[in-house]
């Protein structure tokens, strides 16, 4: 055997023997280095003749290049080494909790609200806000409830103490003169007027208070003036919000004659679940109808030539039977354990 | 409007089951509230009587009784009532009899003696709580016939809610004519005779007042016998339509109210004085009620009166003074029609309602005096005997409410409902509910009934067109509009933008009551002044909030008395104040009243949820402060020191947008974190929601590719000196290659000398077409310096 190749096993045998890659050097500076023996055999070429030192010379090279494959491998091993160690030193418990802060949430009456924009806001409602301090004219009379109408009594209303014609707002009705009159002011010069497609969320207030009334609630005013407007396209927009809203084309919904001064024909809407827990009983959700003749009056509308329907949600409500929450009450208290499910 | 089926059914019989009819008037807008059974579900009870009671031979409380049945043999039964005697008429079980619940009748053994059915009380049967003894039956009961058809026990009480405009339907007859309408089943009237006048006692009538009383009926009845009971039959359907039996005279007029919606009142004849006077009230004018209530009755309320003193009010309530009683014998029967605008609103105004008010408010059939008093006066003689008077009336013809026609034009009715109905049907739906309906050219003229108050307008036709058709036969298309595109605007964002990014940090959305205590107002307001409720719901709920501020630090106090003691919590809503002058602002719709929508946060307790990760430490001013700042970000917000009544005083700022004040923020001053025991100082923010929905159009720039540096500066500064005021000390002087200026540490303490803080600042610098030299770095660096000394009298820390 020649000792060049005696010199490769040799180094790969001092190279394998090595625990980390300081001595890894050192064992390279044997065969490698100034005086490394692989050094020496270069060095030895000069005394050769010269057909000797070029074959000669040949051997030694490939042996230093086998050397260094064989240093450049056991680096290579050392390094990995090194790495696996420092990966599993660095392990963490994946399971424990995340570090920061925590989620909020929306308030449950917020989150059907959220729903109920974006569905009307898909066929095109706008929407719009009244003051919650509200005239007398517009929460009472321009919406055909005269003073002395046996209608005030249907809504127990809060009055301002040393103040005559300002209340707090009953409904968020007084929302549809407002919105009337400024659509009329802004199409002055159209003809005909574009359609008024609106829906107007809210607080309202009503002397009231236990399991199923609260003295704040929330409304949502809906109102489509145009014309052509139907009370068959009413019933249409009400029965589609109500399947979307509730996410079942099960859902029975009825609309039942009834009386609001600012609509005729008026109409009660009753909503029936076919399957859970409220299975097959009917539940009023919503008072609805055709805009009044004396309530587009007041807006400035001539109700000859355009009509409109308006409808009015208990989106509190809406939020109980979608949730199943089964008093108002818990909306309105705070308590973070009950808000803190609805995120 | 509470009522008796089988009642209803003597004047109206469709051909339909309880709940079928209970659906069918729902569905026609005379909605069923409640439908209970008279007595709940049993069978083989009897009438039967006692023959004999005798005391049983081994026990002293029970009777050994031989009851008749109506069979061939008595029974014998054994019994415990204390009332059980002889000759008694009572309900008995008879063996295979089934009681409610459940509870079978057999044959049993009691004390060795046995016994073969049982005696009844009404609360064994269901029909009330008395279980006292056994349930006496008239002396007329006839034996052996079922309790349930001798009692009429099959039988509901119907609870109808009437919208105001239905007041035609508060009485049977109304009922019943709708039902008519609706079904096509015959209607019959209830049975109206003219009672003869026997009597020569008349009473004249004035009409003071024809507008507000334009038709008086009166009559006297003699020798009548107000202590003779009233008839079962009477007093049950009174009961079951929600009228307690008083007397019979009183009986009668609620009965024919009942009957036919006319509201009766009678007076003691012997207590009235010459004319009867229908007028409005003399100064200074008192009238004791019925109820005990003296009231002093306001110009516009309409009176009834005789020759000397008022003595009812008009279609509310009558006298004390002048009303019957057990002893009288004489009576003057009043049955008038006053005008719904005379009546509406007045007892409300005397803080109560009556049956006769909630009934003229919403307007009562002004041909209907002369038959109901004919109606009472025939009850009358029948069941208290006597002899009556002619019948007075007092009539203004030209102010009787008027029944003009009404034109109804068909192609509207199909445009408003969008069904299509032609013109026969639409004559037919009409003239079901008793509408007069002739054609002329394309229109329907249409004459409502003295009955119908709600008929005035096209729409009021319309309607009624619509409920006759039925809610449910008209169609619920998709609509169809046009599809032009709803606006979107980049520079406004929606309050739900605000709430989702709130709830990304943490905070949880409350609602809070508007109304406060007036004490909040005072702590965390300073508002002296503020807006009251004049008819608040509670003493602490009397005041309207001005700063959402309060409703967020009570959630905390409501929390903590559960344990949780970390809130964060955020509300949107509105605030009230007066303001002197419209000054335009946003939220001042109604003059004299700003009611600005705001946004208000709260955090309280730790500054993050407990975890293992972090030491948990109190949340403080810069926590809150880094929320609203994103909040808000891009635009950045300004800061100033500010007082405010519910802040600590050192940790309190303004909060302003472009140099608009929008709000403030701070700590909850530990005056009141004491007082209402909040724990840890809650920090708060409350800014203008306005300002929050306002947001800028991103607008893309160049992106240097020249390398970028960067200089350390820590300045010395006196504690007073705001941070803010050093920013922006250096950024006046930055040159343009200054792109951002960033404060990286504060130090106070060894090395900095007493009343001292050290602000590091790191400045990055950048060209947008060349690499920045040393040299001009180093310049811009020391005219930073030179300026921060010159304006703030910060020098470099050494």
């Amino acid at each position: 055997m020649d000792n060049l190749d005696q010199l490769i096993n040799e180094a790969r045998t001092a190279f394998d023997a090595v625990a980390d890659a300081a001595a890894l050097e050192q064992a390279k500076a044997r065969f490698l280095g100034k005086n490394g023996l692989i050094t020496e055999q270069l060095k030895a070429l000069g005394k050769l003749a010269p057909e000797e030192k070029r074959e000669r010379g040949a051997a030694v090279n490939r042996a230093k290049t086998a050397i260094e494959q064989a240093l450049e491998a056991r680096r290579e091993g050392l390094r990995q080494v090194a790495l696996a160690a420092q990966l599993a030193a660095e392990r963490l418990d994946v399971t424990l909790p995340g570090r920061g802060s925590a989620l909020g949430g929306l308030h449950p009456v917020s989150r059907t609200l959220e729903r109920i924009e974006q569905l009307f806001h898909s066929i095109g409602f706008v929407v719009a806000d009244g003051p919650e301090i509200e005239t007398d004219w517009h929460n009472f009379t321009a919406l055909n409830v005269p003073p002395n109408h046996p209608a005030r009594s249907m809504q127990d209303t809060f009055f301002l103490e040393g103040e005559k014609d300002v209340l707090l707002r009953t409904h968020t009705s007084p929302v549809q003169i407002r919105s009337l009159l400024a659509h009329v002011a802004r199409y002055r010069d159209a003809d005909p007027m574009p359609d008024l497609r609106l829906i107007a969320p809210g607080r309202v207030y009503r002397v009231d208070s236990d399991a199923t009334h609260s003295p704040m609630f929330h409304q949502v005013e809906g109102l489509w003036v145009g014309e052509d407007v139907s009370f068959a396209d009413l019933k249409g927009v009400v029965a589609d919000f109500l399947r979307k809203f509730f996410e079942t084309e099960q859902l029975q919904v009825r609309f039942r004659p009834s009386f609001f001064p600012f609509t005729e024909p008026s109409a009660e809407i009753d909503v029936a679940f076919m399957g859970g827990a409220l299975e097959g009983r009917w539940l009023e959700v919503a008072g609805c109808g055709m805009v009044h003749p004396n309530v587009l009056r007041s807006g400035g509308i001539d109700p000859e030539r355009y009509t409109g329907f308006a409808f009015g949600f208990g989106p509190d409500r809406l939020t109980m039977l979608r949730y199943g929450v089964d008093d108002l009450r818990l909306f309105f208290e705070g308590d973070l354990r009950f808000l803190a499910q609805f995120r | 409007m509470q009522f008796s089926e089988n009642w209803l059914r003597t004047f109206v019989d469709p051909a339909l089951d309880s709940e079928a009819l209970g659906h069918l008037m729902t569905m026609a807008g005379l909605e069923v509230e409640e439908a209970h059974p008279v007595a709940p579900p049993f069978s083989g009870v009897v009438v039967a009587q006692i023959v004999t009671a005798e005391k049983h031979p081994g026990a002293d409380k029970l009777k050994l009784c031989k009851v008749d049945v109506g069979a061939a043999e008595p029974l014998q039964i054994v019994c415990g009532a204390p009332n059980a005697v002889a000759g008694m008429k009572v309900p008995c079980a008879k063996v295979g009899a089934e009681l409610p619940g459940g509870f079978a009748i057999g044959p049993a053994r009691l004390r060795g003696v046995e016994s073969f059915g049982m005696l009844c009380s009404a609360h064994e049967l269901g029909l009330s709580d008395d279980h006292a003894g056994l349930l006496p039956l008239p002396e007329d009961a006839p034996v052996g016939m079922d309790i349930r058809q001798y009692l009429d026990l099959d039988d509901v009480s119907f609870e109808i809610k009437l919208t105001p405009n239905r007041a035609d339907c508060l009485s049977l007859t109304g009922v019943a004519r709708e039902v008519a309408a609706l079904t096509g089943a015959p209607f019959t009237p209830a049975p109206l005779a003219l009672v003869p006048a026997t009597l020569d006692a008349r009473r004249a009538i004035v009409l003071d007042a024809p507008k507000a009383c334009p038709r008086y009926c009166g009559r006297v009845i003699g020798g009548v016998n107000a202590k003779a009971p009233t008839p079962a039959w009477m007093k049950d359907r009174l009961q079951r339509s929600g009228i307690r039996s008083i007397s019979a005279l009183v009986d009668i007029t609620n009965y024919v109210m009942l009957e036919l919606g006319q509201p009766l009142h009678a007076f003691d004849d012997t207590r009235l004085t010459g004319a009867i006077h229908v007028r409005l009230p003399r100064p200074g004018e008192a009238l004791l009620l019925l109820n005990e209530q003296t009231i002093k009755p306001t110009p516009d309320t309409l009176l009834i009166a005789d020759e000397s003193r008022a003595l009812a009010l008009a279609g509310i309530m009558g006298g004390e003074e002048t009303g019957i009683t057990l002893e009288t014998t004489e009576v003057f029967l009043e049955s008038a029609f006053f005008a719904p605008e005379a009546i509406t609103g007045r007892a409300r105004a005397y803080g109560f309602a009556s049956d006769a008010s909630h009934r003229y408010e919403r307007g009562v059939d002004f041909q209907l005096q002369r038959p109901a008093i004919e109606r009472a006066t025939q009850l009358i003689l029948e069941i208290c005997g006597g002899a009556a008077g002619p019948v007075e009336e007092a009539r203004a013809e030209a102010d009787l409410p008027r029944r003009d026609e009404v034109a109804l034009r068909p192609a509207r009715v199909r445009k408003v409902l969008g069904i299509a109905l032609d013109d026969d049907t639409m004559r037919a739906l009409l003239e079901r509910v008793s509408l007069q309906v002739r054609n002329l050219a394309a229109e329907l003229r249409v004459r409502p009934p003295a009955f119908r108050f709600d008929i005035e307008i096209e729409a009021d036709l319309i309607e009624e067109v619509a409920r006759l058709y039925g809610y449910g036969n008209i169609p619920a298309p998709a609509p169809r509009g046009e599809l032009a595109m709803l606006a979107s605007t980049e520079s406004a964002r929606s309050d739900w933008t605000v709430r989702h990014r709130l709830a990304g940090r943490g905070f949880q959305e409350v609602v809070n009551f508007a109304f406060v205590e007036a004490a909040w107002e005072r702590d965390f307001c300073a508002n002296a002044a503020p807006i009251r409720l004049a008819n608040p719901i509670a003493g602490q709920m009397d005041t309207m909030r001005s700063s959402l501020i309060a409703g967020l630090i009570a959630n905390v106090v409501t929390n903590r008395k559960r344990q949780q003691n970390r809130v964060r919590v955020f509300e949107i809503g509105r605030c009230f104040a007066r303001c002197d002058k419209a000054e335009g602002r946003a939220g001042e719709e109604i003059p004299g009243f700003w009611q600005p929508r705001r946004l208000a946060a709260l955090a309280a307790g730790t500054a993050l949820p407990e975890q293992w990760g972090e030491p948990a430490r109190a949340v403080d001013f810069y926590d809150l402060k880094a929320d609203l700042d994103t909040l808000f970000a891009p635009r950045a917000l300004t800061f100033a020191p500010i007082e405010h009544p519910a802040l600590h005083p050192g940790r309190a700022a303004s909060v302003a947008l472009d140099g608009q004040l929008i709000g403030v923020i701070g700590e909850i001053h530990p005056v009141w974190v004491q007082r209402y025991a909040l724990g840890t100082a809650p920090i708060a923010f409350e800014v203008e929601l306005d300002a929050a929905l306002a947001a800028v159009k991103p607008a893309s720039g160049d992106i240097s590719r020249m390398p970028a540096v960067s200089r350390d500066l820590a300045l010395v500064v006196p504690t007073s000196v705001s941070a803010e005021q050093v920013l922006n000390a250096l950024r006046e002087a930055a040159p343009a290659t200054v792109r951002e200026i960033a404060l990286f540490d504060l130090y106070q303490g060894k090395g900095v000398e007493p009343d001292h803080k050290s602000l590091a600042f790191r400045i990055f610098m950048q060209d947008t077409q060349r690499t920045l030299e040393d040299a001009e770095v180093d310049e811009a660096v020391s005219g930073l310096l030179r300026h921060v000394e010159r304006a703030v009298g910060g020098r470099l820390r050494v």
